[in-house]
Formats: C-alpha cells, sequence, structure tokens
C-alpha cells in the first residue's frame, strides 16, 4: 500500500518495531514517575510497606494524606498563598502586558521605535542576582509578597506575542470604532480584546504558571516562613525530606511517603489542569513568536 | 463633535506633517496606557542595573550603597588572579555547557524526526501531549521526582533490591552529578522543544517527497536530502543562540542539588554569586562576578545574532 503523504511505501517492520520501542520507552519515563506520585499518595502504610516504597496501583485508594495536609499547618498556608500569588500576580500581568503592547501597537504613534526599544532591549540582558536583590531591599519589599509579583509583570516576549496580534487587527476595525466616538480605553476592552481572547488567555496562563512554579525568588526575598510559598515547602519537605506534619493538629498521621507525595500532587494539578489548553494553543504561540519576531 | 472626528481623521493621514508636540498630544491617552508597563520594565530591567556599582565598593547592608567606600577594580581581583573557588565555578559551567550541548541538544531533534515520522496523526497527537508535559513542571517537581524514582530509597532501587539487581547510585553522587542534571534536563524539556523543529518539518513542501520517492530513493533518503535540509536552518539558529548563553546553565536546577553533592560538583558561576554574595556577605566581589557574566553574556549574545546573520539566517533581534 502506498502512503498517500509521503508518496512512498511505509517503513519496514523492524523499523516500525524500533521506532515502537523508543516511542513507548519515551513516554513510559514520563507517565511512570507521575503515576507513582499519584498511587502512592493515595496508598495505606501496609501496601507501602509491603511494595518497599512506591506504589504503582493502590489496592484501596484513600484520601488520607490529602485530608492530614489541608487540615491546617503549612501546607495549607503555602497552597493559599501560591494561589493567591498566582491568581494577583497573572491578573495583574495580563492587564499590563495587554496595555502596554496595544499602546505600542498603533502605528505612528509618539515615540513608539524609543519604547519598543527600552521592551526590547530588556532580552539581551539581565542585572543578575545581586542588583535584583538590592533593588528590592532598597524598595523595602524584602520579607513582601510585591516581591515576588511586581518584578514578573512585564516580560518583553508576552508584550510582543500580544503586540503581533493587535498589530494584525485591521485598521479599519479600529477607525469605525474612533468614528463611533470610542477612546483608546474603549477601544482596547471592547475591540481589540474580544478579537484576540485566545492569545490574550495564552500569555494569561503563561504568566499563571510562571507564577505558580517560581521558587527561587521566595529563597531570596522572603524570610518569614509563615509566607512561603508551596514550591518552596515542597522543597523543604520532598526535596529536602524534612519530616511532614510537626505543626499539624490530629492524631495518627498518614505515612510520611504518602504525605510527601500528595504535596507534590497538589503542586502539581494547577498545571495539570490548564495543560490541554496550554497545549493546545502555546505550541502555536511559540512558533508564531518564534517566526514572527 | 464632527468637526474633532474630521480633524483627527485628517491628523492621522498627514501624520509625516505633524510636529512632535502634536503626535504627543494626539497619542497622549494612548501612552497613559502603556505607561504602567514602561515604568515596571524601566523599574526591575535597567534601574537594577545601577547596582553593580557596588562591583567598585566595598559594600555591607548596614553601611548601604551610597554609603560603603569606593575600592576601585578590587572586587575584580578574584577573576584575575584566577581564586580557586571562582576558577571551579567557571570550569563547572563549561563542562556542563559542553556536555549539554553535545547531549541535550540532538535529542529534540531525533525526537522530532521520530514524531514527523508518524504516520498516525492521533498516535503523534498523544504522544506530542505526553512529552510536552514536563516541561511545566517546576525544578522543584523535578528534582523531587528524580530524587524519589533514582534515589537511594527510591522506586527504582527498591524494586533493584528486591530483584538482586545492581543499585544506582546518582542521587548524591558527586561524580554523577553532571550526568544526573543533564538527564534532568532532558527529561523536562527535551520534548517540549520539539515544537520549534516540527513546525519546520510541517513547511516542508510534499512534493519534494514525492520526487525522492519518484526517483527511487526510500524513507532514508527523504529524510537526508529533503527533511534535514528543511529545518537546518532552525538546527544553526538555535545552535548559535545556545552558544551565546554558554556562561548560563540552569541556576535553579543546580541550587536545589547542591546539598548532597557539595560545592566543588555543583558550584557555577550563578550560584558561586549568590553563595558568595547573599550567604557569604562578599557583596562587592559577587557583584563584580555577577558583572563580568552578564557583560560577557550579553556580548556572546549579540555576537552569537551577528553570526546567525552571517549564515544567512535571520537571527532573532532581526526584526526588531
Amino acid at each position: 500500500m502506498v502512503n498517500l503523504i509521503s508518496g512512498t511505501a511505509p517503513p519496514s517492520t523492524p523499523v516500525r518495531g524500533l521506532k515502537g520501542v523508543v516511542l513507548i520507552v519515551a513516554c513510559a519515563l514520563v507517565l511512570v514517575p507521575f503515576l507513582a506520585v499519584l498511587s502512592t499518595s493515595l496508598a495505606d502504610q501496609q501496601q507501602i510497606t509491603s511494595s518497599g516504597g512506591y506504589v504503582l496501583f493502590p489496592h484501596d485508594p484513600s484520601f488520607a494524606a490529602y485530608e492530614a495536609i489541608f487540615r491546617g499547618g503549612v501546607v495549607t498556608r503555602a497552597t493559599i498563598v501560591s494561589v493567591l500569588l498566582t491568581v494577583v500576580g497573572s491578573g495583574l500581568s495580563i492587564v499590563v502586558v495587554v496595555s502596554i503592547a496595544y499602546s505600542l501597537s498603533r502605528p505612528g504613534s509618539w515615540g513608539q521605535r524609543p519604547l519598543l526599544f527600552i521592551v526590547l532591549f530588556t532580552l539581551l540582558f539581565s542585572a543578575g542576582i545581586i542588583p535584583n536583590y538590592l533593588l528590592i531591599k532598597e524598595l523595602g519589599l524584602i520579607d513582601s509578597y510585591w516581591a515576588l509579583i511586581l518584578p514578573g509583570l512585564t516580560s518583553a516576549f508576552q508584550i510582543i506575542i500580544v503586540r503581533a496580534f493587535f498589530l494584525d487587527v485591521p485598521a479599519e476595525i479600529i477607525d469605525a470604532a474612533r468614528i463611533d466616538g470610542a477612546n483608546e480605553l474603549q477601544i482596547l476592552t471592547r475591540v481589540m480584546l474580544p478579537l484576540s481572547k485566545a492569545v490574550v488567555a495564552v500569555v494569561g496562563l503563561f504568566s499563571a504558571v510562571g507564577y505558580w512554579n517560581a521558587y527561587f525568588n521566595a529563597i531570596l526575598y522572603i524570610n518569614s516562613p509563615e509566607k512561603w510559598p508551596l514550591q518552596l515547602v515542597l522543597r523543604t519537605y520532598v526535596v529536602d525530606n524534612t519530616q511532614v506534619g510537626g505543626d499539624l493538629p490530629g492524631e495518627v498521621m498518614p505515612p510520611q511517603q504518602s504525605l510527601q507525595m500528595a504535596i507534590l500532587v497538589v503542586s502539581l494539578v494547577p498545571i495539570c489542569l490548564v495543560y490541554p489548553f496550554l497545549q493546545k494553543h502555546f505550541a502555536k504561540g511559540v512558533v508564531l513568536g518564534a517566526v514572527k519576531g | 463633535m464632527t468637526l474633532v472626528l474630521q480633524r483627527r481623521l485628517v491628523a492621522r493621514s498627514n501624520q509625516k506633517t505633524l510636529t512632535g508636540w502634536q503626535r504627543f498630544r494626539r497619542d497622549r491617552f494612548l501612552l497613559l496606557i502603556g505607561l504602567p508597563g514602561v515604568l515596571l520594565l524601566v523599574l526591575f530591567h535597567y534601574v537594577p542595573l545601577l547596582g553593580n556599582v557596588i562591583a567598585f565598593k566595598d559594600y555591607a547592608p548596614y553601611l548601604g550603597i551610597t554609603e560603603a567606600p569606593w575600592v576601585g577594580l578590587d572586587n575584580f581581583r578574584v577573576i584575575v588572579d584566577g581564586d580557586p573557588d571562582f576558577v571551579n565555578a567557571l570550569v563547572n559551567t563549561l563542562v556542563i555547557s559542553c556536555v549539554q550541548l553535545l547531549l541535550v541538544f540532538p535529542v529534540p531533534i531525533a525526537l522530532a524526526l521520530l514524531l514527523n515520522s508518524l504516520l498516525s496523526e492521533r498516535l503523534k497527537r498523544v504522544a506530542q501531549s505526553i512529552l510536552y508535559l514536563p516541561h511545566f513542571m517546576s525544578w522543584v517537581i523535578v528534582v523531587a521526582i528524580f530524587q524519589h524514582m533514582l534515589g537511594n530509597a527510591g522506586l527504582y532501587n527498591t524494586w533493584a533490591r528486591a530483584h538482586d539487581l545492581p543499585l544506582l547510585k546518582i542521587i548524591g553522587n558527586p561524580d554523577l552529578f553532571i550526568p544526573l542534571i543533564t538527564s534532568q534536563v532532558i527529561w523536562k524539556d527535551a520534548g517540549w522543544s520539539t515544537i520549534i523543529f516540527l513546525a519546520a518539518m510541517s513547511r516542508v513542501d510534499t512534493q519534494l517527497y514525492e520526487s525522492v520517492a519518484v526517483d527511487g530513493g526510500g524513507r532514508w533518503r527523504q529524510l537526508w536530502h529533503v527533511t534535514l535540509p528543511a529545518i537546518r536552518p532552525v538546527i544553526v539558529l538555535l545552535l548559535i543562540l545556545r552558544l551565546g548563553d554558554v556562561l548560563s546553565v540552569g541556576f535553579e536546577q543546580i541550587f536545589l542539588q547542591q546539598g548532597p553533592v557539595g560545592l566543588d560538583a555543583s558550584e557555577v558561576l550563578d550560584t558561586y554569586v549568590y553563595n558568595h554574595g547573599i550567604v557569604g556577605g562578599n557583596w562587592g566581589v559577587a557583584a563584580a562576578v555577577g558583572l563580568v557574566k552578564g557583560l560577557i553574556g550579553t556580548i556572546l549574545v549579540l555576537g552569537a545574532n551577528k553570526v546567525a546573520h552571517l549564515f544567512g539566517e535571520r537571527g532573532v533581534y532581526s526584526k526588531w
């Protein structure tokens, strides 16, 4: 049988077999760890002990570990902190990125080239850890959540992606709105945004993933452990292997292994929830950004 | 009202004849909308550059930036004289960069060729969905997963112990630190990095494949004469950009794993700056190292872009 796309016969059986094996191994390397993490978080002490620490298929799944970490205490607090940081950070980020992208997208506007240069030049350098730390310190933001939110609000890359979409909106539509008496803000919110919902959502989710995953800025700027976001708690309990639950109320603790895995799952869940959407749209966005510049 | 509108429309049509002040007045609301973003960019990208002055000072937190005494180029002595800690960090950075260039860079290309050769679109999409996922995980999650899979009490070793198989001693082993972080980078990003190659492959004219087939060439010839030439520009571009980034190796990733393996094996330039400056209190020295690293990095990125142009590629900043 001739394949219509490539015009040649399908590859020989050994080649197909080899490709299949490589593909299955690659996918298993990704999936098995996630499966082990999820299953172990649902397993009980008996099964964890008998299987030597990890469980791939829990006999009797229970949410005891999740109930324990959400009973209050460090993990509960850190989850709330992370959710708030992510929501506030990405929300503000959308507003700022969309505004600046719009103000730089009208042909022939005053100062557009130098302003664009200011934006793009930031891609070429980074001031480094120490100068950034000194700035946060001088601003009096040490130990403040704003130190984790403000520096990440603007990203030249995101501004460029949104601006590229705004540039593609036909000038006639904008002129029509202007003739109808719309001011710049109304044009942005009533005309541009509805036309570019998908890209704005993707940029927002991209920045949400960034806020959710960030941990080093918290190491730098946050001194009080009670203000830690989830990633830092994850580092302390799962990477550095500190005992979980020292501060938790309650009598019988679920197995440590399940608790650790449950924290890991909690930090994974939001990413997995937005992942299908990200994958569908952002793959395009990356390519567009790369091709269009 | 109509008069204003007319004037505005006229103004738009002869932009060239407007003075700067008139254009500024016309665009003032537009500029106001963009102002918060510009201020944030300036505050968090340009203002910190001023902090680099402490590279020329003997800074201490209780003195403050302005009070700290000037010391000229003293802080740069660790670089010029080759302080052992600094040299160790520099060598580790370069070795890690080179190893990752050789081992990490080709993986997504091979994976993209594999995905591209799949005949079933559905299978391809499922595989992509699975392989892209780790990209969105934080480094904390990736490192935690690696420890639980490959650590001494991890999934593999408990299983191997139960079956009398050889144990893996890779977590916390300084000799295997570079292979460990390299495999983490591959696990996290190889799938995601295929996107750009797959995009280049999808733009190949299918008639080219047919002509190879008509000339009696098999799939390997199609790969060699059509697919690879099609992605060559992307490969060259990414390779050059990677070279421009040679002084930066996964800071967050390495920082997380320094404890068990020690600094000899794991200190890189970025962690050196953090460990010596913010933790160790040698603010001036750390800032000097960071400044030199930043300058060389910027020059390398600009140079890489120039080289990309020489190769006839568009480069990254060409349009800007």
